[in-house]
């Protein structure tokens, strides 16, 4: 199989889809150099400006003008830039895109795909590290997923851009340059099936993008202790794999959830609260929390640090479920 | 458009009286003496052209050919609207005569219309997108996104301004700097042009050129259409906030009455023929209030559907 970073199995799907339906097309800042992240580079040399649009800095104008093209017939992907940035574009996506099928009586649908380069690192500060998935899955009327790995990214991304729905799909920039195996064969991972990442027997650490392959790490780490870990990515929030997860935890009983955005009213308390309704009977431990702390993330490197959770928390998080 | 205005007049007065009388819930912002601009913005457009509205929406639908049935019925909150009792007064929609919906928060039209023009574009049709929006709204900032962006691409979009110098109860000259609003296109390189929004005719005329524009793949306009709202910002508005004059001053300016005056001086209308004309819009609207009246209200758990294409939950 071949082996690709996340960054380039994004730009592959873009590619497939662009190709295989004329109405897809990029918008979003910078994207024929494809700056900052790669993603969107030498999609214009194949497709040209007018289906790969550099647009103006106005997040507003480039995700309304998205809805207003997505439903009357052509199929947009817009590129946040970073996901901090849709504050800028919020009515755009919390008014316009996840209300106007609704609220139109099933009128029209708004095949939107809405990229949300997010996350952590590199001292970026502020305004542009936040993990902001968790104010989505709030809104009703968008599909939200985020990929761990570069397979499923260019699988949730070909099954976003198909979608009828508005679909925003989260990717961890601390992710772009992570490799992994993608099928040669065009695949496409459907939303709401989430997948065992490891197999284990004694806890289900449930994580998302990075958190993935810090759980992984961990469960590296604890496997020469005797504790045996398995590692389940929702891969979509909304839908949600209810069943998939509460089959692990029925088997595990015992739940770590590991998020890198903020702790309160977050993702993972969704979560969380998703278990113990299905599985409250199969639990043999309170669910454990690993999660960012209740700040905007801090430019100076150790300030940086101490707001990411990483392997470490979820080792100690699966030792206070297991002891 | 003497019909239009009529029928968008019938239809506000009735839905006034059937709010006064708790038939109709939520909040209603009536156009009552602004139908000029419904009509002369709609005249030159096809069925098939869009068009882009503002919660004071419900001319801007008639005039653009929604069913009038579908309009009373979702202003009722019937299963029978055209939203199913989903949107109400504020967001209706009648996407059959490409009206793409009121919309609740201002502005918001102007950056969705680029989008429109540009599908417009890539689909290689000679649709028109257009934007009503008012002048509070064009103190937001996607308008001016908006404008930017269509004029970039050139795309075949109208936007209309319909200034009724009240952006709710906020005084245009206390909200909106430089005057003009048709001036603000002269910074994006489009044409702008400030029309008497209570005369159909003019309002038709300066639309008529702006969408052979659009259409001829010239660009985007700016048309400020200027005009008066007789009745409150919503129903019920006790509007403390400006002199009877105001109202009184319109109204002898009503925009209906004029183009009556117009077409009977140019020999086009007489009293029967306005007669006639009165009785139909007056049946049409009879029909439509019987038919909201009638319908069935929404079952409850309908509220779960819609949200989705592939997911008939609300999760």
């Amino acid at each position: 199989m071949p082996v690709l970073d996340f960054g380039d199995a994004l730009n592959l799907a873009l590619r497939e889809e662009m190709r295989r339906d004329p109405r897809v097309y990029c918008i979003g800042e910078d994207i024929v150099l494809g700056v900052p992240f790669g993603v969107t580079k030498g999609l214009a040399e194949e497709f040209g400006p007018a289906r790969v649009r550099n647009a103006p800095i106005s997040e507003a104008a480039i995700v309304g003008s998205a809805m207003g093209a997505a439903i009357t017939g052509l199929v947009p992907v817009v590129d946040m830039h970073f996901a901090d940035f849709v504050t800028c574009a919020m009515d755009e996506v919390a008014n316009q895109i996840a209300k106007s099928r609704y609220m139109f009586g099933g009128q029209i649908s708004c095949p939107l795909t809405l990229r949300m380069p997010y996350g952590i690192g590199k001292s970026a500060g502020g305004h542009h590290s936040n993990s902001v998935e968790a104010w989505f899955v709030n809104i009703p009327g968008l599909k939200v997923c985020i990929p761990s790995t570069p397979a499923d990214a260019r699988g949730l991304l070909k099954t976003a851009i198909r979608d009828p729905d508005p679909v925003l799909i989260f990717e961890h920039r601390g992710l772009y340059r992570v490799t992994g195996e993608v099928p040669e064969a065009e695949t496409l991972v459907p939303l709401g099936l989430a997948d065992v990442k490891r197999r284990g027997i004694d806890v289900t650490v449930i994580a998302t993008a990075r958190m993935v392959g810090e759980s992984l790490a961990a469960a590296d780490r604890l496997a020469g202790e005797g504790i045996s870990v398995e590692v389940v990515d929702p891969r979509s929030l909304v839908p949600l794999d209810r069943e998939g997860l509460a089959a692990s935890v029925r088997k595990t009983h015992r739940v770590v959830i590991a998020e890198e955005g903020p702790m309160r009213g977050s993702v993972g308390a969704w979560l969380a609260w998703v278990i113990m309704e299905a599985c409250f009977d199969d639990l043999d431990a309170p669910i454990a929390r690993v999660a960012g702390p209740n700040i905007p993330i801090p430019f100076s490197p150790p300030l940086e640090a101490f707001a990411t959770p990483g392997a470490a928390d979820v080792v100690d998080a699966i030792r206070r479920v297991v002891k | 458009m003497y019909a239009t205005m009529l029928r968008i007049r019938r239809a506000e007065e009735r839905a006034r009286e059937l709010y006064a009388a708790g038939r109709i819930p939520g909040f209603i912002h009536l156009s009552i003496g602004q139908e000029a601009v419904a009509a002369g913005v709609c005249a030159p457009l096809q069925r098939d052209d869009y068009l882009l509205s503002t919660h004071r929406g419900h001319g801007h639908l008639i005039a653009k050919g929604g069913s009038l049935r579908g309009f009373m019925a979702e202003l009722y909150g019937k299963a029978t609207g055209c939203c199913k009792g989903k949107g109400g007064s504020m967001h209706i929609a009648d996407a059959s005569v490409g009206y793409l919906g009121a919309n609740g928060v201002l502005t918001s039209g102007c950056v969705l219309a680029p989008g429109v023009g540009q599908s417009i574009q890539m689909r290689g049709t000679d649709q028109v997108a257009v934007t009503i929006f008012g002048d509070g709204a064009a103190n937001r900032g996607p308008f001016h996104e908006g404008v930017n962006l269509a004029a970039l691409w050139k795309v075949p979009v109208v936007f209309v301004c319909e200034n009724n110098f009240w952006a709710s109860t906020t005084a245009h000259d206390l909200s909106t700097a430089g005057g003009s609003i048709a001036a603000r296109a002269a910074g994006y390189g489009i044409p702008g042009a400030t029309v008497d929004g209570n005369d159909a005719l003019a309002v038709y005329l300066a639309m008529e050129s702006a969408v052979a524009r659009a259409r001829a793949g010239e660009g985007p306009s700016l048309i400020e259409a200027r005009t008066v709202r007789f009745m409150g910002h919503f129903e019920g508005d006790p509007q403390g906030y400006r002199s009877r004059g105001e109202v009184e001053g319109g109204r002898q300016r009503d925009p209906i009455a004029r183009l009556r005056a117009h077409l009977e001086e140019a020999k086009l209308l007489d009293a029967a023929h306005a007669a006639r004309v009165a009785a139909a819009v007056e049946a049409e609207v009879q029909d439509a209030v019987d038919f909201a009246e009638s319908s069935p209200l929404p079952a409850p758990e309908d509220a779960l559907q819609d949200l989705f294409v592939h997911y008939p939950w609300s999760d």
